[in-house]
């Protein structure tokens, strides 16, 4: 056994690497929710159409990528897009279009599942009232979709934030490389590590208590 | 794109070799890891929907716990600090004397991980149930263990083995993230091979075949025993 010293956290040096680390992370899952979030729903539309061609190419592309480690997809755009760029672009960009690409897929299924839940019979409506099949989707299905689906949505972004420690792979500095260095540097790799796990445990625990609570609320309003 | 694709590659002596190793070392760590998740899971969902408050206390502890750190974080918790809480002589044992240190390390971390989200479906596969089962079940005489072993367990794994198979089918994805401690097993073969061949895209494009062909084997093979274990009258997918 030995003496837990967690003062190297405090070190203005120290605290304000793992700032920046943590706000990396954050704007890493930001930015891949957004994406992911833009590219799923596209994607589900495109599965739902009654275009057979369209539909198909969508569930390919939702089947192959659940099927991959999210590590292997990191690898891939780590070394494919400066190639298709054709100039270094840094571990960032190519990491977040893994990321957006990757998540696009289990948004998607997501997604589907809260359009089939929407009632036929509102989409009949719709169209019977004039409006044509995408002003249908976009004022009268997604917006009950999305409001029945939120709970899981927000789920799925705690993993994806979760899953952005990921990056570690590729030595891109968000919070758990930013500890690790310090970590290594100050030879205090178990108080970095215990302090990592409780700051992503305060957070995703505190955020999956809210998606409760949020689902309770509206479970009471449906 | 500026590439020399040589698939060639792929099957040249050592590098064929070493996929098919990786590959060995990615499903050892997959089937072992799913042993400790799914007994666990199990225990541990039993436990949620149990009659003892302290029981089902205990179960939501792990689950929240496990569920809210970041596996990798996880993994190198179990890798670095765990046995530093340990005594001197245990201390050695894990870090060294321990067989395959690494590999042990990531099936138990990946198992102990996945057992919380397995513990979920087993508590929703129980709640399918029903709760008049279990009140039928304790009218008749039965103990609650008698009731779990011979009403709830086998009618709940039959209701849930879809979510099942993807909760093994996420091992299987996850079990690369044992390369973090050094464990080589496909994905990490893949990276291995493009340091040194440089033919990075060669074994990343068979490595992706290779997941998705057992991913879409698995879910075949998975889709053909839920036919045949469907409850009757059930909305599963393979219920006639």
């Amino acid at each position: 056994m030995f003496e837990l010293d967690f003062s190297v956290i405090v070190i203005p040096a120290n605290s304000s690497l793992l700032w920046e680390g943590i706000k990396m992370t954050f704007l890493l899952a930001g930015l891949a929710i957004v994406g992911g979030l833009i590219l799923g729903t596209f994607l589900a539309l495109l599965r739902i159409a009654k275009i057979p061609i369209l539909s198909q190419i969508s569930a390919a592309y939702v089947n192959f990528f659940r099927s991959l480690p999210l590590i292997l997809v990191i690898f891939w755009f780590f070394f494919l897009v400066p190639l298709i760029v054709g100039r270094p672009v840094g571990a960032f960009t190519s990491v977040l279009v893994a990321f957006i690409l990757f998540e696009a897929a289990y948004y998607s299924e997501i997604i589907r599942a809260g359009i089939n839940s929407v009632r036929l019979g509102q989409l009949a409506a719709a169209r019977a009232i004039g409006l044509t099949y995408i002003q249908s989707m976009r004022y009268v299905v997604l917006p009950q979709a999305f409001r029945a689906m939120t709970p899981i949505l927000l789920t799925q972004a705690i993993i994806l934030f979760q899953d952005t420690a990921l990056v570690y792979v590729v030595g891109l500095r968000d919070f758990l490389v930013s500890a690790e260095i310090i970590a290594n540097r100050d030879q205090r790799l178990v108080e970095m590590f215990l302090f990592v796990a409780l700051v992503y445990f305060v957070l995703c625990f505190t955020a999956s208590m809210g998606v409760k609570y949020y689902q309770k609320r509206i479970n009471n309003e449906l | 794109m500026n590439y020399n694709w040589d698939w060639g590659i792929l099957f040249r002596d050592p590098y064929l070799g070493w996929m098919i190793g990786a590959l060995g070392w990615t499903i050892v760590i997959s089937i072992l890891a799913w042993i400790i998740a799914f007994s666990l899971g199990s225990l541990l969902g039993i436990f949620r929907t149990s009659s003892k408050k302290s029981l089902r206390l205990i179960a939501t502890c792990y689950v929240e716990l496990f569920r809210n750190i970041p596996l990798l974080v996880q993994i190198f918790l179990w890798y670095f600090v765990f046995p530093e809480f340990l005594t001197d002589e245990w201390s050695r044992w894990v870090k060294r004397d321990m067989p395959y240190p690494a590999l042990t390390t990531a099936v138990v971390a990946i198992g102990l991980y996945t057992a919380s989200r397995v513990c979920e479906q087993v508590r929703s596969g129980i709640k399918a149930v029903g709760e008049d089962q279990r009140q039928a079940g304790r009218a008749i005489g039965m103990t609650e263990v008698q009731v779990y072993r011979f009403v709830l367990l086998p009618n709940a794994y039959r209701i849930i083995l879809p979510p099942l198979t993807s909760e093994f089918l996420t091992i299987f994805k996850n079990s690369s993230l044992a390369l973090t401690i050094g464990v080589i097993e496909l994905t990490a073969m893949t990276r291995q091979i493009e340091e040194y061949t440089f033919q990075g895209f060669e074994a990343f494009t068979a490595a992706t075949i290779i997941y998705s062909l057992v991913t879409f084997t698995v879910m075949a093979l998975m889709q053909q025993i839920d036919k045949r274990t469907a409850l009757p009258g059930s909305f599963s997918k393979g219920a006639s």
